[in-house]
């Protein structure tokens, strides 16, 4: 506790110091390198409030006796926008279901396997983290293991959805996880891609995408997939609903006014707020935990067997299409839409001016975003 | 002697943003010939070939759709 003449500097520990710098190097990499700085600026500035003692910014409504004064700005929307009602991923997914144009999928419907197989590496790093437990290395469960492979959905909202269902404890660590993953993309996937390739099969030229979509293909598929979806897994309703009822919102074409909220200025507010909880997420003891560390590392390796699933799927579909099928757009499968497509789009081109797999890798990487909600969706079915 | 052409496609509809070469230019294999926006994204399009810029059918802020002729390259 700080007294009213004392300052925060010998309150600070060493996990606070550290949270700090870290927070300032996601400021740094937001401003300077411009990667994911959406998220990694106000991650950033979370993690410096959070870390800064005597601020009383975390301290949530329920801590203060439902006494909304006492509470802090921090510490109300992670309250009830996480931990208690968990609205916020779902209305960040409303917004990306406005934003997402389908027609690269509903244009190669096979694409869609893609996006399943690059799924595995969250089953793989599942495991891993079960293994960790049940070993005593750490002290990780099933809602704890299913967290941390959610990781390699590569998707921020439905991690922090799930973690903050499963393990609340986790959410901080297991979002910056995913958006830090994220915004490394174009760092992590290229050399797992070469390795699982040959240069002939990075050069593959694929036609551009010439099956036009029609209006009504566009508009049946969200209305499809809330009900075929949720009905098959009903958990996953919070984020795939949300997601489809933002897409119809946009594909519908009568409803302009609210499509465009949706995408920009809901999209904004909700980011803003759900990513300053994010870093605010991060309090310093959690640095000087081994499972931190653990956590990172097999996130990492969640996010590299997706991507690496996708391609080795993107192979399989190779041998067996008609059609020249170039494999490297299977790492897009991970979602991280839509950084993780152009990749792909960057990898084929440098090998062969000739191509452009953006669209091509655009299918697999929005069906990674339903892919990755569906899992999170099953581990609520079976776990929650 | 005539001169092959390669005609260079929109491989995506968008917006030209910019046009990095004139007629008559010199351009290698892999030069960046124009930047098409789509989907909120910078795309480069490059040479698929080394030969002399003969034809450009497009301008800046111009709209195109996927297949329509951009630039038309002699190698």
């Amino acid at each position: 506790m700080i007294g009213p003449l004392q300052t925060g500097f010998g309150a600070l520990s060493w996990g606070n110091a550290v949270l700090i710098c870290v927070g300032l190097v996601f400021i740094g990499l937001a401003i300077v390198k411009k990667w994911e700085p959406y998220e990694l600026l106000p991650i950033g500035v979370g993690m410096l409030l959070a870390n800064l003692p005597g601020t009383g910014l975390l301290v949530q409504p329920h801590e203060v006796g439902g006494e909304f004064g006492s509470a802090g700005i921090l510490g109300v929307f992670i309250e009830f926008g996480l931990l208690r009602y968990t609205i916020l991923p779902q209305l960040i997914f409303l917004g990306l279901g406005a934003m997402t144009d389908f027609s690269p999928l509903l244009a190669n419907p096979r694409l869609l396997l893609l996006g399943a197989a690059a799924q595995i590496g969250i089953v793989i790093a599942f495991f891993g983290a079960l293994a960790l437990g049940h070993f005593g290395i750490a002290d990780f469960g099933l809602m704890e293991a299913a967290c941390i492979g959610i990781i390699g959905g590569a998707d921020g909202p439905t991690t922090i959805y799930l973690t903050s269902q499963l393990a609340p404890e986790l959410m901080g660590i297991t979002a910056v996880a995913a958006y830090s993953y994220m915004a490394m993309v174009s760092i992590i996937q290229p050399g797992i891609i070469r390795a699982l390739t040959t240069s002939k099969e990075r050069k593959t030229y694929m036609k551009p995408q010439i099956r036009k979509v029609s209006k009504a293909e566009r508009i049946v598929f969200p209305i499809v997939c809330i009900v075929l979806v949720i009905l098959l897994v009903p958990r996953s309703a919070p984020l795939v609903g949300m997601f489809m009822f933002g897409n119809l919102l946009r594909e519908s074409g009568v409803v302009d006014r609210l499509s465009d909220v949706a995408q920009n200025a809901l999209m904004n507010i909700i980011t803003i707020i759900l990513m300053l909880c994010i870093g605010a997420s991060m309090p310093g003891h959690l640095v000087m935990r081994p499972e931190t560390l653990m956590v990172l590392a097999l996130g990492l390796v969640a996010f590299a067997c997706g991507t690496a699933g996708g391609v080795l799927l993107g192979k399989l579909m190779k041998v067996v299409s008609r059609e020249p099928f170039n494999p490297i757009i299977g790492a897009a499968g991970v979602s991280a839409v839509p950084m993780a497509a152009r990749v792909a789009q960057h990898i084929g081109q440098q090998e062969n001016p000739r191509n452009f797999l953006l669209m091509h890798a655009m299918g697999p990487n929005v069906a990674g975003v339903i892919g990755s909600a569906v899992v999170a969706g099953a581990f609520l079915n079976l776990l929650g | 002697m005539k001169l092959a052409q390669e005609i260079v496609e929109a491989p995506i509809t968008g917006t030209i943003i910019s046009v990095e070469v004139s007629v008559g230019n010199q351009v290698e294999e892999g030069d960046v010939l124009l930047y098409i926006e789509s989907m909120k994204m910078e795309n480069p399009i490059l040479a698929p070939v080394a030969g002399t810029v003969a034809e450009i059918r497009v301008s800046k802020e111009q709209v195109v759709e996927t297949g329509d002729v951009l630039i038309i390259i002699e190698c």
